[in-house]
């Protein structure tokens, strides 16, 4: 690896780390405010215009506010806790791909941090990590509640994670391979996984509500039952870690949900602009520009289910606990499996099938 | 016995299979949010917008002058002995030659002071004046303050001005919304007029 391709790599990811951060948040502000909306108010609407800054308020008010540890709480685990979350959280979005590429001076430059070979396994073992942040808080906060909130997440991650891999298989079978960049690149135009995997699609997102701790599987932070759940005891940046984190991952699965399901930056009609961008522009800013759309319909994506997180967190009560195992092994994993062989079936049958009949 | 014909048997049988999938109830709930969210919102924002109070709001004092700009009060001292709260301190003093076009009355406050503090807007004063001097506004606050010598009001915060005077013209909300719409669009333009919600 020469050094410019080592620098133009170093700009990419801080790039993407950049906007998950910025992401994330503006994710607390657009939770607010549709929180808000969605219960006939405004919102916050007092820092700067329409409560733009009300973020940076948030953060330093965090800031400023004591950084405690309770006297028989494990110093170092406790505060292992929410880097942990944080460091997970931020992980992930090395490998999304957020475009295809640019051109500049003939180097194509893809818009993805890494290109990985195994992305969406990454991705998995990354997001299966982030439950030690939670683990270890709670554990370490030496408090009942939090150890009860911190136990809840572990086996509820644990439980959803199952039905969620197995949901994707589904999708690995029809894309057969594992590679983020690969699966996107196969949906090209309007040629989206969600008219093949629509059954998939539903189990993959009620488990990635499950994998954020968001309602209605928000049984780890319960304040009905468990006081804070797993941060009780967290207070300062600490919380505002764990907080962030929550954010940071609802990023990156809506990021992931678009990928695996809605086509990534493929849109319908993308190759009709693209011809008229190059034309027009010619081949280098023509195609930069057509990346910029294709990235811009990504964000629209991601967005959209960043968003459709809040919808669903102000419509719907949370589920009781056992209704959560219930709904986790009784009825996802069972349908999981049911649709890997409908996808089974249709690759080994329907498919030649469709395609001998087209020729 | 049924009182209302809104109220809902509760049963206890087994939930058919659309009901159990979750699903359709879950759309119907997004249904009913996202109408919520593109509602029109009912907040009012109040330091921006200020909702009407109605003609017979107590607000800030206001020591009426008469048609010649003369004041009214007399300084009898009604008022401060109908005051709950001994909320007026008044010094009386006698109208010289050369002054019948300041005072209407032979006597006159030489002294009015309202302690805001004390005040509890309960509007017996103006029940009380004899001269109809004293009144509460009905449009106007007593602003917010933070020092202590904006606690006593004189003369110069309470005395009418002749440029901007103090009517009360509507007496019931309809006639007051009007009189506002009049007001914003210029039809009427004895008093300054404020922001209708």
């Amino acid at each position: 690896m020469d050094l410019t391709e080592f620098l133009i790599k170093t700009a990419t990811i801080f790039v993407v780390f950049v906007l998950t951060l910025v992401i994330a948040m503006y994710s607390t502000w657009g939770e607010r405010k549709v929180a808000g909306f969605i219960q006939d108010r405004m919102g916050p609407n007092r820092a700067g215009p329409g409560g733009l800054l009300q973020p940076l308020a948030d953060a330093g008010k965090m800031f400023f506010k004591e950084d405690f540890i309770p006297a028989l709480a494990n110093k170092w685990l406790f505060i292992a806790g929410p880097s942990l979350a944080m460091l997970t959280a931020l992980l992930a979005s090395a490998v999304i791909p957020f475009g295809s590429t640019f051109r500049i001076n003939g180097h194509e430059v893809a818009l993805q941090g890494v290109e990985s070979n195994i992305g969406i396994l990454y991705v998995f073992g990354v997001v299966a990590l982030g439950v030690y942040g939670i683990m270890v808080g709670g554990w370490a906060s030496n408090n009942k509640f939090s150890l009860l909130g911190a136990i809840r997440a572990a086996s509820q991650n644990i439980s959803y994670e199952v039905a969620m891999g197995l949901s994707l298989i589904a999708i690995l079978m029809m894309s057969s391979s594992l590679s983020l960049g690969e699966i996107v690149a196969q949906q090209h135009g309007g040629n989206w996984n969600i008219f093949y995997q629509p059954l998939g699609f539903i189990i993959f997102i009620t488990c990635s509500f499950a994998e954020c701790n968001r309602v209605p599987f928000d049984l780890p932070e319960c304040e009905t039952e468990l006081v804070g759940g797993y941060h009780t005891e967290y207070g300062s940046m600490k919380l505002g870690f764990y907080l962030f984190a929550e954010y940071i991952n609802m990023f990156i699965s809506s990021a992931i949900i678009s990928v695996l399901y809605f086509g990534g930056y493929n849109y319908p009609g993308m190759d009709w602009v693209y011809t008229q961008l190059t034309q027009a522009l010619g081949t280098e800013t023509g195609h930069n520009v057509a990346t910029l759309i294709g990235t811009a319909v990504f964000f629209g994506k991601a967005l959209f289910f960043i968003f459709f997180y809040m919808w669903v967190r102000w419509t719907i009560p949370r589920f009781r606990y056992d209704q959560l195992m219930n709904l986790g092994w009784k009825k996802l994993i069972p349908l999981a499996i049911f649709n890997i062989i409908i996808t089974g079936a249709a690759v080994l049958f329907l498919k030649p099938m469709i395609t001998a009949w087209l020729n | 016995m049924q009182l209302t014909n809104r109220s809902k048997q509760v049963s206890n049988k087994e939930m058919t299979f659309m009901e159990r999938a979750y699903l359709p109830a879950i759309a119907t709930g997004l249904a009913i949010t996202i109408k919520h969210f593109f509602a029109k919102k009912v907040t009012i924002e109040y330091p921006e917008v200020k909702r009407y109070l109605g003609p017979v709001f107590r607000g800030r004092h206001i020591l009426k002058r008469d048609e010649d700009g003369r004041e009214r009060c007399t300084a009898c001292g009604l008022c401060a002995v109908a005051c709950p709260a001994e909320a007026i301190q008044i010094v009386a003093a006698e109208r010289e030659k050369g002054e019948e076009k300041l005072y209407r009355e032979e006597k006159y406050a030489a002294v009015y002071e309202v302690n805001m503090l004390r005040c509890i807007f309960c509007g017996l004063c103006e029940e009380a004046c004899p001269k109809q001097a004293v009144y509460l506004r009905h449009d106007e606050f007593v602003p917010v303050f933070a020092e202590r010598d904006q606690v006593i009001w004189g003369k110069d915060l309470l005395v009418e001005d002749m440029n901007n005077r103090y009517t009360r013209e509507a007496w019931t909300k309809e006639e007051a919304r009007t009189l506002d719409l009049k007001r914003a669009s210029g039809e009427v333009t004895n008093v300054v007029p404020r922001a209708i919600p």
